[in-house]
């Protein structure tokens, strides 16, 4: 195990003690605790999450609306939004698995919002959006400094809205609005009806409904989250936490301090780092041979690749 | 003090908002000043306005190439500086002088202009309508590493540095060097690489950027060719050997200005 898991500074399998949250999370609950957390000990002011149309409905102001989104009504469609306190945090709980661009916000939390610590959730080339934007802030003036805590989820694809559609309600023939949770685990597309019904696509299925531009992607478990974290290598129930920067370091012990968590060593627990390590080397293995393949995609020409 | 570089700003059709912007590191542009560079001329901020011999200099504004003396100065910048950097979106890709058409007083005449690129070689790009202060800090400091700093500094300043002085001769969509938000959309969008994080939408200084079901969507009407929104995405250029460690560099910027 070595670069496909990034630099960090410890890793445990960790769950939120708080039982509400574990009611709502997609897992053990770790960004919705640790933004909790942070929001109680004045770490974040605020933070850009992905929640969905009924947390729109019921506070506009704080979502943001594109063109293609005016009125809030899809379910399970993740919309970009700007919470400040505990109760929208848990509103905005659990993994959506279609696109939210969470960092569109960033730059208009600081502003309209006003926000000087701003926490913020995505994947790993969110991460790495906030990143660039911290060292060359060509848009984004004096944004880089008010990311006070960014949290990264591990990612082995995303799906466009219209993906997850044709999944739930094609291949697993329920309505969306029936669907009470999404997972993917096992090695399976898991679908959760809210009267108890469960339906499981092999992925097979959803690689073709895959977001092509993930294909790219050289990052499994967020490598430049202050935190990342993700429910492969843990138990049920539970979460795989690194923790990876200087702030998040401090952030993560203040939580410990504080009972927010309860965690065991990663070592102890199954399936563990292997599985991680197993499937970021996989992730990482296939898009490398994808930028690849770019190069000699025509005959004599190739498509484009933005790493230098 | 004696390892200081020799800094020149050359203003020509800018609207002195990369000006504001430069000023606007406050106590940071001070210590900036004080230890490592020595600002030699600049109109607004320094009493010498003439261009003279330096080690970087600064262009804000884009060409005015009905302006004889504009013209004489940038050629003069050049031939003067060891390093050119275009400041600012006009400077770099024109930016809304583009939308010029002259018949202002009191030079109705002066109605053409050009980002400077075109007319001299520039080494690298700033952009950014306006271009934040902190990137032209991170700038300024990386480019007094690459001049005056040890092995170590020197390599990391030119990994920091290499996709800004790749975007003066990497062109544009639109070609001529014009940024729009075409460059999104043939370069990053068209060529399957875009994973809708929102970083252009956030970049945008005039919201000309929305999203369609994730994807960027641009208003093309509104947009003042600027490039923010193609040098924010992180599948524009991304250098992993930089970004991967973000931490350690932020530190050090820091540290140069404490």
């Amino acid at each position: 195990m070595g670069a496909e898991l990034g630099k960090y500074k410890s890793c445990v399998s960790a769950r939120s003690t708080d039982k509400e949250i574990l009611k709502h999370a997609q897992d053990g609950g770790i960004v919705t605790s640790l933004f909790g957390f942070a929001l109680d000990e004045g770490i974040i002011d605020g933070a850009i999450v992905a929640a969905t149309k009924e947390f729109a409905h019921k506070h506009p102001e704080k979502a943001m609306r594109d063109n293609s989104n005016m009125e809030f009504n899809e379910p399970w469609r993740p919309i970009p939004c700007v919470v400040t306190t505990k109760a929208d945090m848990l509103a905005a709980a659990g993994t959506k698995y279609n696109l939210s661009p969470n960092v569109s916000l960033i730059k208009e939390a600081t502003r309209s919002f006003g926000l000087d610590k701003v926490g913020i959730v995505g994947t790993p080339c969110q991460m790495q959006a906030i990143r660039k934007l911290q060292l060359y802030p060509v848009g984004a003036r004096d944004v880089g400094a008010s990311i006070a805590l960014a949290l990264g989820i591990f990612c082995m694809e995303n799906f466009p809205y219209q993906s997850i559609l044709q999944l739930v309600e094609d291949h697993a023939a329920m309505k969306m609005d029936a669907v009470k949770k999404m997972e993917i685990g096992k090695g399976k597309f898991w679908v959760y009806g809210k009267r108890g019904q469960v339906v499981q696509l092999p992925l097979k299925v959803t690689h073709k409904y895959e977001q092509p531009g993930c294909h790219v992607c050289l990052d499994y478990v967020a490598n430049l989250g202050d935190i990342s974290t993700g429910s492969v290598g843990s138990p049920d129930g539970w979460s795989t936490v690194f923790v990876r920067s200087k702030i998040g370091d401090s952030v993560w012990a203040k939580a410990m301090a504080a009972g927010v968590f309860e965690t065991q060593p990663i070592e102890k627990v199954k399936p563990g780092l292997e599985l991680v390590s197993k499937l970021a080397n996989e992730k990482i293995t296939k898009n490398k041979a994808t930028v690849e393949a770019r190069k000699t995609f025509g005959v004599g020409k190739g498509l484009r690749i933005p790493y230098i | 003090m004696a390892d200081k570089i020799t800094l020149g700003y050359t203003h020509l059709s800018g609207c002195t908002g990369c000006t504001v912007a430069l000023a606007d590191n406050y106590a940071g542009l001070l210590t900036l000043l004080d230890r490592y560079v020595d600002l030699k001329y600049m109109p607004t901020l320094a009493d010498a306005r003439h261009v003279q011999k330096v080690d970087v200099s600064f262009i804000e504004g884009s060409v005015c190439i009905n302006d004889k003396l504009a013209v004489q100065e940038l050629k003069e910048t050049r031939e003067k500086s060891t390093i050119v950097v275009a400041l600012g979106a006009c400077a770099c890709y024109g930016n809304i002088t583009r939308f010029c058409r002259g018949g202002q007083q009191n030079q109705p005449a002066h109605e053409a202009f050009l980002p400077v690129n075109e007319l001299i070689k520039i080494d690298v790009f700033i952009p950014g309508c306006a271009p934040t202060p902190q990137l032209i800090r991170n700038v300024a400091v990386m480019a007094y590493l690459l001049l005056k700093g040890t092995k170590d500094q020197k390599d990391l300043a030119t990994a920091y540095l290499k996709p800004l002085m790749a975007l003066p001769v990497q062109g544009t969509a639109c070609g001529a060097s014009t940024a729009c938000f075409c460059d999104l959309m043939t370069n990053v969008i068209d060529q399957g690489l875009c994973m809708g994080c929102g970083s252009c939408a956030s970049a945008c200084p005039v919201n000309a950027i929305t999203h369609e079901y994730g994807k960027p969507q641009g208003e093309r009407d509104l947009c003042i060719k600027c490039g923010a929104c193609y040098n924010q995405c992180p599948r524009s250029w991304y250098s992993f050997d930089v970004v991967d460690n973000y931490e350690a560099i932020n530190e050090a910027i820091m540290a140069a200005l404490q």
